[in-house]
């Protein structure tokens, strides 16, 4: 195999590549698509790739420079897009047979501004149906694995975003994050990925899954990497009431490497139930922010053991309403058995969803339903509201919060996906982070070995222990207050590679 | 049991999924073992809390209001290029109501 033509690569080097004439874009989009295409066979990563548009994206940069103008901040740059985010023109599955033929007539906004700024999208990127999953099995075009273990999930449900990114088929890539669907990929993958402050991001053209939980975020192997991109695709949108109004500050520009100071929260409710070796990164990742000069005291989240409770109210309830436009009027299919209109609703949304959306709208078609509303759906709210506030007496304490990201590293393909409760139960650090709003990332903090079978403590793979499997350090802070979660994860990052 | 199979078959209608007999069962254990989860929620008293329904932040009443101003829209045939039946520019269903 060969070595991938953006191994090493980042955002700044491929610009300061362009502007010294070492490589053209286009030469890099059609090396990158190359690549991509070959190894996609391992991992499974992309459903569709853009070949015209990415080239198209690509000699307009080249056209740019030799006009001496500015190539973009991300000019040039090879871009993954996860599949639930709308592309005009190009197929948008979202992971489902229902919308194997779906060909959006319009581009996200996210999409946009990272075109309007240079950036090459080699193609979609596969997920779990609909952005429902925690180990992106859920998919009907097949999962993808991980490629840093391909007996391994990379992670639900932009697990297609983050192999992309860590196999080095692309240097950045979207995602979408409901209740952990970026950081935990990223976290498995090995890489950087971001949940920004609700509303940070345009949603518009991101396929609805539960409205008041949906993020945008970006996946890079640096820090530096997701800011960058974070910065392009952040900022109010009017195709989006629910986008924010705040400025978006420099992100790069903070990324001083000092953290001298700043006050850090553990919550002691994010170590229980941890696998050892994934807890003992974690604490290793905090000495090394106490090096940096963090001050870190303990602090106490505790309402979290309610929130996956919470979360799987919440999610599936808007969820079993964003799905219902699936009806074979509008979307590319319809049940062929169908002879009443009753019989076409019922019996293409029975083909077309994969068990695991069944299982969810079904779930939150329930919980909204007379006699259980009040008991499900209003009680989940009302702990969604003490979920938040309890990031908001802990934020009067410290600056930022770190913790895990996932209790267990890669787990293996199939291992987890007959039993939904033990898989939704997986996402219990990461729900909070989104029910409350907050940025949250997740960044690389070396590997643990878990290869084992944490009820018979048994050792269920052989040669694992010697690759080791990626765990992330999550990094949450207050509501647009992105800056200090970039500074934090690029200052630990410098000092730990160094 | 939390939810019976009986109860499954009346979610799923008003879900309009056509459940296999087979699913309705495999359903109804899912189901079950999740929502006995959820009474976990039930430790907690939330009777003076707020429901959150939205993840709020200041800013004027009216802030959200665009300029009303004209805009192209989607064309029809780009809106119904989609469908899986179409015709004359519209979405085309089995017959509703028979004559």
């Amino acid at each position: 195999m060969s070595a991938s033509p953006l191994h090493g690569l980042t955002i700044d080097s491929i610009r300061a590549g362009l502007i010294e004439k070492k490589f053209s874009a286009e030469e890099l989009a059609r090396q990158s698509l190359a690549y991509a295409e070959a190894e996609n066979a391992k991992t499974n990563a992309y459903l569709t790739f853009s070949t015209e548009r990415a080239l198209n994206a690509a000699r307009a940069v080249d056209s740019k420079l030799a006009r001496g103008e500015d190539p973009g901040a991300l000019g040039g740059v090879p871009i993954a897009v996860k599949d639930v985010i709308v592309t005009r023109g190009l197929r948008t599955t979202c992971g489902s047979k229902l919308l194997e033929k779906y060909i959006p007539p319009y581009d996200a906004t996210a999409v946009i501004r990272l075109e309007q700024a240079g950036g090459v999208i080699l193609g979609k990127t596969n997920c779990d149906e609909f952005a429902m999953g925690s180990s992106n099995e859920n998919s009907a075009f097949g999962p993808v694995r991980n490629p840093v273990a391909l007996d391994r999930v990379p992670g639900g449900s932009s697990g297609g975003s983050a192999a992309a990114v860590a196999q080095g088929t692309a240097v950045v890539a979207l995602g979408s994050d409901t209740g952990g669907s970026i950081r935990q990929p990223a976290s498995f993958c090995g890489i950087s990925g971001v949940t920004p402050t609700y509303g940070r991001v345009s949603r518009y053209g991101l396929t609805a899954f539960a409205s008041s939980l949906d993020h945008i975020g970006p996946f890079g192997r640096t820090t530096r990497d997701a800011a960058r991109l974070l910065q392009v695709i952040a900022g109010r949108d009017e195709m989006d009431a629910t986008s924010a109004f705040a400025p978006v500050p420099d992100y790069a520009a903070a990324l001083d490497g000092n953290i001298k100071g700043v006050k850090i929260g553990l919550p002691c409710e994010y170590f229980e139930g941890l696998a050892s070796d994934t807890g003992d990164r974690i604490m290793e990742a905090v000495e090394v922010l106490k090096k940096l000069g963090c001050e870190v005291r303990d602090i106490q989240l505790p309402h979290t053991p309610y929130a996956v409770a919470a979360y799987y109210i919440i999610a599936t309830a808007e969820a079993s309403a964003n799905l219902a436009r699936y009806d074979g009027v509008r979307y590319t299919t319809r049940s062929a058995d169908a002879t009443t209109l009753s019989e076409m609703y019922r019996m293409t949304r029975e083909e077309g969803f994969g068990d695991e959306c069944k299982r969810r709208i079904m779930l939150g078609t329930y919980v909204l339903s007379a006699g259980y509303y009040d008991a499900y759906y209003l009680k989940a709210q009302k702990v969604r509201a003490l979920i938040a506030q309890d990031f908001v007496r802990a934020f009067e304490q410290v600056d930022a919060i770190v913790a895990p990201v996932s209790p267990f590293p890669a787990f293996k393909l199939g291992e987890k996906v007959n039993d939904p409760i033990s898989m939704y139960l997986s996402d219990i650090y990461t729900v909070t982070g989104d029910l409350a709003g907050i940025p949250c990332m997740s960044v690389p903090c070396g590997s643990a070995s878990s290869g084992r079978d944490t009820t018979s403590g048994r050792d269920t793979t052989s040669g694992l222990d010697t690759i080791g499997l990626p765990v992330g350090l999550q990094i949450l802070t207050k509501h647009f207050d992105e800056s200090t979660m970039f500074r934090i994860a690029d200052a630990y990052e410098k000092a730990s590679h160094s | 049991m939390k939810i019976t199979e009986q109860e499954v078959r009346r979610v799923a209608e008003l879900a309009n999924l056509a459940l296999r007999e087979d699913e309705v069962a495999r359903m109804a254990h899912d189901l079950d073992g999740i929502l006995s989860h959820m009474d976990k929620l039930n430790e907690l008293d939330t009777t003076n809390v707020e429901p959150m329904a939205q993840v709020l932040f200041d800013a004027e009443e009216t802030a959200t209001l665009r300029e009303d101003r004209e805009r192209a829209p989607l064309s029809n045939a780009d809106a119904v290029a989609n469908a899986p039946v179409s015709g004359g520019g519209y979405y085309k269903v089995p017959r509703v109501i028979e004559r």
